[in-house]
């Protein structure tokens, strides 16, 4: 193997040899800038405001940056960078005071939540509205608000959702399920609201 | 009840986490059952929707560049770089002053060798001199106008030596003069050239020419701004005795 490696040295390719040889080559910036987007964006629904989101994002990436000798190459990056900056944010002012009022309740015998035929998804489709979803998200505990974007925004499995959040998948199932039980609620209650501002103004249309 | 207990996963089914035959059967009792296939849609629908909603924040492309900026600076690795590129000035250094002192021995060594060959080669000639006489006053004459520079030739009357002629030559590009003498049979080579011209390492001196490498006795010195070689295959104290000579007369 050495003297493999010498001869590689000695008729040049040494250098296609080194820069081939897997894991080692990938640094930490070709690693971590592509998913600065996504993870941009989650810190924002994180932190619901724009100063602290991207003070989180610098804080995560000084941070992975530092840590970077301790992460496994061929493990989840991904997850890994995400649990990151999901744990400075937990430990930051906002993130202790977001999920302090978060009640977790019963999270693992949650009962499936069944739809009703008629639902806030439905009339959604009718007047698809994103700011509606996006308000509805806002609404989120944050415990459910990030298990539902890492889910549907981000397409991580249950794996590593559980990884990222440090959380077992029973747990994630949990969370999902009651996320989206309580997104529907809060759209139906939206979608509501906005029937009856509709009506109320149709109510003082006809009155004119 | 066979569709409450689908409904049980539905969401597990919208996210991909069934196993495949669960995945298979879930499919075929959809496509049967209107309320689990209102359900499904309602709920792909309500995926499609988080997705689209949940991709709502960009970041400014200067608080990219300033993160990115931050990474990669790498402290950690710009130390070790600038570790490594001490280690490596410091090995060409090392290196350098090595092969420098190298290169200037075997320069030294390689003028030596040049003027040995000069002088074998001319004495292989069949007309080693251009100008053939014995008399220095017609030798020295001759090489006006063919090299830049002049030099005085010894008298010779009252010693064993005698001049045999001269003619021009070279080394490293440069002309020179080059005297052929004789001396009992034995023929020495005196080469002069402008010192400038000749570029010899500055601790280097003939002593330093091992015989066994050259087989020739030599002498050199520099004198007047202008180097001498004094080769031949007489003994040590005939290239001393005629060195002397050019000495005394420059």
């Amino acid at each position: 193997m050495l003297s493999d490696g010498i001869k590689l040295r000695r008729t040049g390719f040494n250098l296609v040899w080194i820069s081939g040889a897997g894991p080692q080559s990938d640094s930490f910036e070709d690693l971590a800038m592509p998913l600065f987007d996504q993870l941009y964006n989650f810190a924002r629904w994180l932190t619901q405001n724009r100063e602290e989101a991207e003070d989180l994002v610098q804080e995560t990436y000084a941070k992975a940056l530092k840590g970077f000798s301790s992460f496994q190459l061929g493990t989840n990056f991904r997850a890994w960078m995400y649990r990151i900056l999901r744990n400075t944010f937990l430990t930051s002012r906002t993130g202790l005071r977001a999920t302090s009022t978060t009640s977790l309740d019963s999270e693992e015998e949650g009962p499936e939540l069944a739809v009703e035929n008629e639902t806030p998804e439905t009339i959604l489709v009718r007047s698809f509205n994103s700011q509606l979803v996006q308000s509805a998200i806002d609404d989120l505990p944050v415990h459910f608000r990030e298990a539902l974007l890492l889910c549907d925004v981000e397409e991580m499995s249950y794996r590593e959702i559980a990884e990222t959040l440090s959380i077992p998948i029973g747990t994630v199932m949990s969370r999902l399920s009651r996320a989206r039980h309580t997104l529907r609620d809060h759209l139906e209650r939206k979608v509501q609201g906005n029937e009856t501002v509709i009506e109320v103004a149709r109510g003082i249309n006809h009155g004119l | 009840m066979v569709c409450e207990s689908w409904k049980a996963k539905l969401d597990t089914y919208h996210d991909g986490e069934l196993s495949a035959g669960e995945m298979h059967s879930f499919d075929a009792h959809v496509r049967g059952c209107l309320a689990c296939s209102a359900d499904t849609l309602s709920r792909v629908q309500m995926k499609r929707a988080i997705h689209v909603a949940g991709k709502r924040f960009t970041p400014s492309a200067e608080f990219r560049k300033r993160v990115q900026h931050s990474i990669a600076r790498k402290p950690q690795r710009s130390f070790r770089l600038g570790l490594m590129l001490a280690t490596a000035a410091a090995v060409i250094l090392v290196v350098g002053t090595l092969t420098s002192t190298y290169v200037g021995t075997r320069s030294g060594d390689q003028v030596f060798s040049e003027i040995a060959d000069l002088h074998v080669a001319t004495l292989a000639s069949s007309s080693p001199v251009d100008v053939i006489s014995t008399d220095r006053h017609t030798v020295k004459p001759w090489f006006q106008g063919k090299i830049p520079f002049a030099f005085n030739l010894p008298e010779l009357q009252n010693t064993e030596f005698s001049l045999l002629g001269g003619r021009m030559t070279y080394l490293a590009q440069t002309p020179g003069a080059h005297l052929i003498y004789d001396v009992r049979k034995h023929h020495i080579s005196v080469f002069v050239f402008q010192e400038r011209s000749v570029r010899l390492p500055a601790m280097w001196d003939e002593n330093s020419i091992s015989p066994r490498k050259l087989s020739f006795n030599l002498q050199t010195w520099s004198q007047g701004g202008l180097r001498y070689f004094v080769v031949g295959d007489a003994s040590p104290a005939d290239i001393d005795s005629l060195s002397k000579l050019f000495k005394a007369a420059s």
